[in-house]
């Protein structure tokens, strides 16, 4: 039988007074952006603009006071997710911290590290990013090779992590390290550190994107050192905490809002009045967006009530994920208009920018293969 | 859940495992009514959820609704038991009072009218409705129309029409019935009510319905996989098999929170949008669901034998049932469209 279960979700009215804030907020700082610039979203970099979200207390906003964040619920933030999101707000400089590197060091950093590194996160200073995928270790995560052995005071590294994403602008890296190998237990013997990607040992080379833009890297580690204090968690305690991480990384709401960019020009571009067909594409668009809107809330509605909906969770992404990178093919099929990089109609560019980052959808923060994987072990199937 | 909920989802599901055999479902298609059923369901006061206890019903919210209507679709049951709760709930918004016995609505498709008309000192209806659900079997009809520029709600005797035997694809009854000067039993304006009331809620019930009839599918195909075995295992272990059932689940998933959400904006009296949504969404999702579940079960899915025709053949007429997808699809297009690109996400945000 099915092992998941989602409940309506409902915004408490402290969420909804929150929102006019942070539109008020985002209007204002986003009022020249094209809807090129919105499409990018979290391709957008952009330190400024994350310091005034740390500023306003929208980085970190559920963790505790002492650590820099402001004890908002789990429905608050989901309130400034999907208002980030939904405007295009260029969110990258701080999106990974507050998703993902941040509640990770809560659970299991140590004290030191909180205290050093999550206020500064929540001011919306500190950039991180993710060292998890290898040259030969892709979805097969476990199978990583970049070896930290025990030195004094710290453990050397040396190996390579690839599709860094920012890793060239990021102040820190999260990476998963293997300290201890044995071929035939693979999950044993990984651990997180946090890494300097600045420090000695560590190269950082670029990975040019099919659109020609940087945001990937391939990170060299050669007798890199990282100190003691810079582990995270339990030596060997990597892959549990790893799993946890990714859980952070898929119960947002930004796995189904990235297209929502070209559904505006659409719109847009077939009038006040369309025609039968054009308004039956842009109905159906709409009848999966709202209801993508629902199950995301219900996950949020979920973490707030401290339940751990992993299974709901890639069930939404896998949903999500579908839907957003079927929209650029829908848009072709109703309106053949070309496809452009950076001339043209703000339709084109947009169009242009989501036909050729569609493909990443279902790739990133686990494949559209292994997260169906998990919903089928959720089914117990497996 | 809230408790009443709880109480209900308890009560159905225990009565409908029970009493909706494979035997009382093969005679519902071969024409027989099944009235004992009925009696039951309607003596655990699960026909009137929306109805106040005053006036003899549950005194409940289409949210409690939904875990009924979800549930007979879950189960196939061949009731109008759907159409009964809204046509209680239509009387009700006039201030009617709610016969027992099931009821129907009309007309359900798009450019039928059924007439109210002041005639020989009372209120009477003319025209010809197809395809009404249930239309043989209903002891009363309930109808919306337009009188002096107000909606109308009028119960009228099933009786009273002249009625031509047909099915849907699941052998539920879909009848012609046809009206010359019926006698209006009751009739009052009901303030607020939408002229296409019967359309609207008769999608928001399909939904429910398909949003169940989803899950079922989702447990027989997942089950099956697990039992059965090819190539020295069981199939729900090729990953083809399980790549399918998790596209499934999603379809599920999906179908239950776009039709709860209608109920939901149905207890706040303004269900348009979310229905649309809903009977947009979740027709969608039967098709695909349908053909995987078959795909999973290969051959004995496609026997009448195997019990999962009963639920899918529901569900390919129900999606097409008080519009289809791409009706609702075009309608809920034309409204966004008119309020523009910009009112979009306030708009999505605020329901
Ligand atoms: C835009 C983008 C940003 C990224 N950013 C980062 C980052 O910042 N940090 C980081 O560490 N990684 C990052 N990644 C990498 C991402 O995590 C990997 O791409 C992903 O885990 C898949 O690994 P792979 O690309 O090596 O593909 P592979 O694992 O080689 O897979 C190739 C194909 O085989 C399929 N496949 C693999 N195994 C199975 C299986 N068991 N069953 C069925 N099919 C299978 C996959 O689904 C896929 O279709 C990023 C990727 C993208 C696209």
């Amino acid at each position: 039988m099915p092992t998941f279960h989602f409940e309506l979700g409902e915004l408490p009215p402290a969420a909804e007074a929150l929102r006019a804030e942070v539109r008020e907020f985002l209007r204002a700082e986003l009022h020249e952006h094209t809807p090129a610039q919105r499409a990018r979203s979290w391709g957008g970099f952009d330190r400024e603009f994350s310091r005034k979200m740390g500023a306003r207390g929208w980085i970190g906003m559920t963790w505790p006071t002492r650590y820099g964040g402001r004890e908002r619920s789990a429905l608050e933030r989901y309130v400034v997710l999907e208002e980030t999101l939904a405007a295009g707000a260029p969110v990258s400089a701080h999106w990974v911290a507050d998703r993902q590197s941040g509640p990770l060091l809560l659970r299991f950093g140590t004290e030191a590290q909180r205290q050093r590194f999550l206020p500064a996160i929540a001011r919306g200073e500190l950039a991180f990013a993710i060292g998890m995928s290898e040259p030969d270790s892709g979805s097969d995560l476990a199978s990583i090779r970049t070896r930290a052995e025990r030195v004094a005071g710290g453990y050397r590294v040396n190996g390579t992590k690839v599709w860094t994403s920012n890793a060239h602008i990021s102040d820190y890296m999260i990476a998963l390290f293997r300290t201890q190998h044995d071929a035939a237990k693979k999950h044993e013997g990984l651990t997180q550190f946090l890494v300097d990607p600045k420090s000695p040992g560590i190269t950082i080379n670029p990975i040019i994107d099919l659109r020609g833009a940087h945001h990937f890297n391939m990170v060299v580690f050669e007798d890199a050192f990282v100190p003691e204090a810079m582990r995270v968690g339990e030596e060997g305690a990597g892959w549990k905490q790893v799993t946890t991480e990714l859980a952070f990384e898929r119960s947002g709401p930004e796995r189904y809002l990235s297209s929502l960019a070209l559904i505006l020009e659409l719109i847009r571009e077939v009038g006040k009045v369309p025609g039968e067909r054009a308004a039956a594409v842009v109905g159906r668009l709409v009848a999966h967006l709202a209801t993508l809107r629902q199950m995301s809330l219900s996950v949020a509605g979920m973490l707030e009530a401290g339940q751990n909906p992993n299974l709901e969770a890639a069930v939404v992404k896998d949903v999500g994920t579908t839907f957003e990178q079927e929209v650029p093919e829908i848009v072709h099929a109703l309106l053949g208009v070309e496809p452009t990089n950076d001339t043209g109609t703000h339709l084109q560019q947009v169009l242009g920018y989501l036909t050729q980052s569609a493909p990443s959808f279902s790739l990133r923060g686990g494949t559209r293969e292994i997260l169906r994987g998990i919903i089928a072990r959720g089914l117990g199937l497996r | 859940m809230n408790e009443l909920r709880a109480i209900l989802s308890d009560v159905v599901t225990r009565l409908f495992t029970e009493r909706v055999t494979r035997e009382l479902s093969e005679a519902a298609e071969q024409g027989e009514w099944p009235g004992a059923l009925w009696q039951a369901v309607e003596e655990n006061g699960l026909t009137l959820p929306l109805v106040p206890e005053a006036k003899g019903g549950a005194g409940g919210t289409w949210g409690d609704a939904y875990v009924v209507v979800s549930a007979a679709g879950r189960h196939a049951v061949p009731l109008p038991l759907p159409e009964t709760i809204v046509a209680s709930w239509l009387l009700v918004a006039a201030g009617l009072d709610v016969p027992l016995g099931p009821l129907t609505v009309a007309p359900v498709q798009r450019d039928e009218r059924l007439k109210l008309v002041r005639r020989d000192g009372g209120l009477r209806l003319d025209g010809t409705a197809a395809r009404v659900p249930w239309g043989r079997a209903a002891k009363h009809v309930v109808v919306v129309d337009e009188t002096d520029g107000r909606a109308t709600v009028a119960l009228v005797a099933a009786g009273g029409a002249r009625v031509t035997r047909d099915t849907n694809l699941a052998r539920e009854p879909r009848d012609t019935l046809a009206f010359v000067g019926a006698p209006v039993l009751a009739a009052a304006p009901a303030a607020g009510l939408p002229h296409d009331a019967v359309r609207l809620h008769g999608a928001l019930v399909r939904a429910a319905q398909m949003a169940g009839g989803l899950e079922a599918i989702l447990a027989l195909a997942t089950r099956y996989a697990t039992e059965r075995r090819q190539f020295g295992k069981p199939i729900g272990q090729f990953q083809a098999i399980q790549q399918g059932l998790a596209v499934l689940a999603g379809h599920a998933a999906a179908a239950g929170m776009a039709a709860a959400n209608a109920f939901r904006a149905a207890d706040r009296r303004d269900p348009w949008f979310e229905t649309a949504v809903a009977k947009a969404r979740v027709g969608e999702a039967a098709g695909i669901g349908a053909s995987i579940a078959h795909q999973v079960h290969g051959a004995i899915g496609f026997t009448y034998e195997h019990q999962l025709q009963f639920v899918t053949r529901r569900l390919w007429s129900w999606r097409a049932e008080f519009g289809g997808e791409s009706e609702w699809a075009t309608l809920l297009g034309r409204s966004v469209a008119e309020r523009g690109a910009e009112t979009l996400w306030p708009f999505l945000a605020a329901r």
